[in-house]
């Protein structure tokens, strides 16, 4: 197959780039840990408030510089009472659903989660910034979909 | 000029398509001014209704039913006139597709729909709405064994010849479209239908997430091969100059079949269900389709310069001004050609693994949308429109249907320029997609997305309705060269299917060796989804039962 010098230098050119930044992004994805939000964990999508830990959804403290939050998203809102969480330690963000599939986004921020029933996504994250955030869901729920949002507030200790 | 029969056939699909582009765009327009509080909608007419038929009838229905009428027309040109039973499938794949069609719509207007075209499970529509859907892949089904039959008949007749370059590409997007369609089709036969209709109780969620994804992606390309194809195929005839390279021209087509199935996961990567590594790998293999898309970029810049240079061109950019802006068959595809360039490095962003939780389901997928299927792909139909109706009834394309005709360009330009934008820059602020008009309450967060020079709430609505208005031109037009416009009698007047000559003395025949390439392609599938999808199936928690959130 004919391929003219010009077009050979172009593909090359373009290949070389695409090599330099495919493993850019999985070095920092599997070195560095910067993967995106998923998670291994099922649930059963009709019990969810029986079982651990969403039974008692909240902030828990797990270790000095770790910290829990458990929410359970539903149309349309988010059940987690009094999401208050430090700046600058570990958050790991446990997310399931009740009925259909949601997002639980914070604004601000890179936590960007697909809620699905029957499975766990996890977060990890940590703010840089105390304030309050918006929390919203970004997955089409339902007629209420544009008024599902709450808010977490990160303190300063 | 190709058989009538087959021309009715050809028409009929066209006439579909643009019907529902009439209805598609004017939900578009409803859309921009309930999302900035200008429209309250009547209590019997929902938002998402209306979202959802916005994105049934211009994402599926209009792409679907036009590349049909595009294929029939240039499949009979380039081999020959139907022969009966080819010409009863495509009639019999027409029908199905528009009675699965009609039966989607109807489910969407009567309210038992409103769950996107995204149909995605617990969401529970009504079980006739899954039929319809089912129907039109069907449908369309038949219709591309009709096209591949007669493609058979031609290889028959002609053993040892490599097919015309129309015709390669044809068979090669139907080809993909197949075995895309699998996952589709298995998840609303095996899932959806049966849950919907309560023979069973509950549906895996992630699992048909993932089916569906496995058609989602392949469907883009889907509609952009055939846009692909009068790039290739059509632009250099407007030109006056042949096909740059036969044989680039089909190997880029085939990396099409291996690589744009296998990596449904990156519409997936923020979601549970599926680990790292099988996420990442489907990341590399998105980014292979950069390849054959570079290849495409070259050809086309080295067609204008050819052509640029053979109308007296000179210097190296000099070639760029003897372009024929003026003819609309040209100008368009440009402008849609040009669109895709920051369409594509959008789509390269979206799929770079970690970046996607950036911009997910942010109203930067939107304008993501609107600057690949909605310019380059839709802008390319219309483009072929101008020439394809004319040629099929034999009508004039006249001075003043030529006028409009860059009008309606000029305007879909802008009015996309101005919409994506806003679109792109407020999804990086962080506002979501698929929502009606919403402050959350009047959110100070929220507040400041609409807050800028592009990003507000104006600006959207503004290139909404230039969008509109473009669109009602384009139905004008549409009409008048189906309808009313005179017959072309004298020579000067016919409008002729522009197709290139391709050199073929020197493409390897292994190209056009199908096994090669389904088989590459199936062996990659089973490598990206084989043990994440049997993991996925033998973990699986227990099922969701449906809801009706709207």
């Amino acid at each position: 197959m004919h391929l003219h010098k010009y077009e050979k230098i172009w593909l090359v050119f373009g290949i070389a780039s695409l090599i330099v930044f495919l493993s850019v992004v999985g070095v920092s994805a599997f070195s560095q840990d910067h993967t995106p939000a998923g998670g291994m964990e099922t649930i059963d999508p009709q019990k969810v408030n029986e079982t651990a830990p969403f039974d008692n959804p909240g902030v828990t403290q797990l270790d000095e510089d770790t910290y829990q939050a458990t929410i359970v998203a539903m149309a349309f809102g988010y059940q987690a009472p009094d999401l208050r969480v430090p700046v600058g330690k570990e958050i790991i963000f446990k997310v399931t659903s009740t009925d259909v599939v949601h997002s639980l986004t914070i604004d601000d921020t890179k936590v960007n989660m697909m809620v699905v029933p029957g499975r766990i996504t996890t977060k990890s994250y940590t703010f840089e910034k105390p304030g309050t955030y918006l929390i919203l869901c970004n997955e089409y729920c339902g007629t209420g979909h544009h008024m599902m949002y709450t808010e977490i507030e990160v303190y300063e200790e | 000029m190709i058989a009538v029969q087959d021309r009715k056939i050809a028409l009929w699909n066209i006439g579909v398509a643009y019907a529902a582009f009439l209805i598609g765009t004017l939900c578009g327009l409803l859309q921009v001014f309930i999302r900035n509080d200008a429209l309250q909608l009547p209590a019997w007419l929902d938002y998402y209704q209306i979202l959802t038929a916005h994105g049934v009838l211009l994402a599926l229905v209009f792409t679907t039913f036009f590349i049909f009428g595009f294929f029939i027309t240039g499949m009979s040109k380039s081999l020959g006139s139907f022969g009966p039973k080819v010409r009863l499938f495509s009639w019999i794949g027409f029908w199905v597709t528009l009675l699965g069609t009609v039966m989607a719509t109807a489910m969407i207007v009567a309210g038992e729909a409103s769950v996107m075209y995204t149909f995605y499970a617990p969401l529970q529509a009504s079980g006739f709405y899954y039929v319809g859907l089912a129907l039109v892949i069907v449908g369309t089904w038949i219709s591309s064994f009709a096209l591949v039959g007669h493609y058979r008949v031609w290889r028959k007749n002609n053993k040892g010849q490599l097919s015309p370059l129309f015709a390669f590409m044809t068979i090669t997007t139907i080809i993909m479209w197949i075995i895309a369609c699998l996952g589709v089709v298995a998840t609303v036969l095996f899932q959806y239908i049966p849950w919907a209709f309560g023979w069973t109780d509950t549906i895996d969620v992630e699992l048909s997430r993932t089916l569906f994804w496995f058609f989602g992606h392949p469907l883009v390309y889907f509609w952009l091969l055939p846009a692909y194809m009068a790039w290739y195929v059509i632009v250099p005839k407007i030109l006056g100059v042949k096909v740059f390279s036969d044989s680039l021209a089909r190997l880029s087509f085939v990396l099409f079949i291996l690589f744009s199935i296998p990596v449904g996961f990156h519409h997936q990567l923020t979601e549970p269900g599926i680990s790292n590594f099988w996420k990442f790998l489907q990341v590399v293999l998105t980014f292979m389709v950069i390849v054959p898309s570079l290849m495409t970029a070259f050809s086309m810049f080295a067609t204008f310069e050819i052509a640029g240079r053979k109308n007296g061109g000179k210097g190296i950019f000099g070639w760029f001004t003897k372009l024929p802006w003026r003819d609309i068959r040209f100008t368009s595809i440009f402008i849609a050609m040009a669109f895709f360039i920051p369409g594509g490095a959008g789509g390269i962003i979206n799929a770079s693994f970690q970046l996607n939780e950036v911009v997910h389901n942010t109203l930067w997928i939107v304008g993501h949308f609107h600057i690949t299927v909605g310019t380059p792909v839709a802008m390319t139909f219309m483009g072929l429109t101008f020439w394809l109706i004319p040629y099929l009834t034999g009508r004039k394309f006249t001075k003043s249907m030529k006028v409009l005709g860059l009008v309606q360009i000029i305007t879909w330009s802008i009015g996309m320029l101005l919409m994506s934008t806003a679109q792109h820059l407020l999804g990086l602020l962080g506002a979501p997609r698929r929502t009606a008009y919403s402050g959350y309450n009047d959110h100070p967060a929220a507040m400041e997305w609409f807050d800028g020079i592009l990003t507000n709430h104006v600006t959207m609505a503004i290139g909404g309705s230039i969008l509109f208005v473009s669109a009602m031109i384009l139905i004008y037009i549409v009409i008048m060269t189906m309808f009313l416009s005179p017959k072309a009698v004298e020579p000067k007047d016919v409008v002729d299917f522009p197709m290139a000559e391709s050199d073929m003395t020197r493409t390897p025949k292994w190209l056009e060796n199908w096994w090669i390439w389904i088989g590459l392609a199936v062996a990659l599938i089973v490598i990206a989804y084989a043990i994440p999808l049997s993991h996925m199936i033998q973990h699986a928690p227990p099922g969701s039962e449906g809801f009706k959130t709207w």
